[in-house]
């Protein structure tokens, strides 16, 4: 008896302490990962994808708040900040082949990102959501925060829309290898860039994490989309009478 | 290692001030990312290159930050998973539009960029 208060004790130290998350945060990430690698990489076994799942059953097993998880997390989360200034580099290295494609990067950007909008617009129309939801759907290809401001200004819900974005990243993350495969595209530019518009920074990730010139590819998808999908979102609106 | 770490955070940190102040929706990170891009794009036209062993560690540094990139979407990731039930009766709809768009939306884009991109090589 004496021993479960002792170790009931020490649960409540370490709830209360970053350490425990974070610890439970890459360990969770590194099981994916390694699941990952045995499943012969399966695209639903995804590193973030499964780290997602490991830490959300553990937070519900025990009925933890995710305030309190993201209290100590926050220190992971705090370096996405940083890790987005850093692809500054990797596109530096690259930087004389993304000038030599910079006309189909304008093009497809631009063609992209329209597409990822209509799509989006058409699927949601034709599954008969309400309207409050189909405008959150639209922004969703572009890193959350974009997309959260594109969403309120247009009329969506921006809580909605984050949780949407990541969903779509995670989504992108997961089945673009597969699709890009199917389809037969080869070159790494190629594959990077449709990641990196479709599915924002996770996607990115994914995509670094793979080949370089597929990363840096998809950062500069990642950011030029963002743009021009701040820019047109409101005009489709406005076109489509939506 | 520790003054290219600065320098991450110095642009980051710039680039949060240009948001703020100009009250862009474009985030302060992207800002950042683009200023220390043109920033070194600008130091490798001057003579002799007085940043080069600067760079040199950047590159040390941004191959360890971004090496387990997908890493730092999981505490966001399990905040979507708490708070799924925004979505209540819509959840199966909203995941179909997600999941049929982002596919549809990788294969239009990635055919596009290749068919104009034309023949050659990317080293990649």
């Amino acid at each position: 008896m004496a021993d479960e208060q002792k170790l009931y004790s020490i649960w409540v130290y370490l709830q209360a302490e970053p350490l425990f998350w974070l610890t439970l945060t890459i360990g969770a990430y590194l099981v994916g990962d390694y699941c990952y690698r045995r499943s012969g990489l399966f695209p639903l076994f995804n590193p973030v994808a499964l780290g997602i799942i490991i830490v959300s059953s553990v937070l519900l097993l025990f009925d933890i708040q995710y305030e309190r998880y993201f209290d100590g997390a926050k220190f992971i989360h705090f370096l996405l900040g940083p890790a987005t200034v850093a692809l500054a580099i990797p596109i530096y290295r690259k930087w004389d082949l993304i000038l030599k494609h910079s006309k189909a990067i304008v093009t497809t950007v631009l063609l992209g990102s329209c597409f990822a909008i209509l799509i989006t617009w058409g699927l949601a129309t034709l599954f008969g959501l309400e309207r409050e939801i189909l405008l959150s759907l639209l922004p969703r290809s572009v890193t959350a925060p974009i997309a959260m401001g594109v969403s309120e200004i247009i009329g969506g819900i921006p809580s909605l829309t984050a949780i949407i974005t990541i969903i779509t990243g995670i989504i992108g993350a997961a089945f673009a290898t597969f699709t890009l495969d199917l389809l037969r595209v080869r070159k790494m530019s190629a594959r990077g860039f449709a990641i990196g518009l479709a599915s924002h920074g996770i996607g990115t990730a994914r995509a670094m994490s793979r080949n370089e010139t597929a990363g840096v590819f998809a950062a500069v998808a990642m950011g030029l989309s963002g743009i021009v999908t701040a820019l047109i979102v409101p005009l489709m609106i406005f076109l489509l009478q939506i | 290692m520790l003054q290219s770490v600065f320098v991450i955070f110095l642009f980051q940190l710039v680039g949060e001030m240009v948001q703020k102040y100009f009250a862009l929706t474009v985030p302060g990170p992207v800002i950042g990312l683009v200023l220390l891009l043109l920033a070194m794009l600008a130091t490798d036209r001057i003579g002799n290159n007085p940043a080069a062993q600067l760079k040199q560690s950047l590159v040390v540094t941004a191959e360890t930050l971004l090496g387990h990139l997908p890493l730092l979407f999981v505490p966001i990731g399990v905040g979507v998973v708490m708070h799924i039930t925004l979505l209540e009766g819509q959840l199966a709809a909203v995941l179909g539009v997600i999941f049929i768009g982002t596919v549809l939306t990788v294969g239009f884009s990635a055919l596009l960029m290749e068919k104009l991109q034309g023949r050659g090589d990317d080293n990649g």
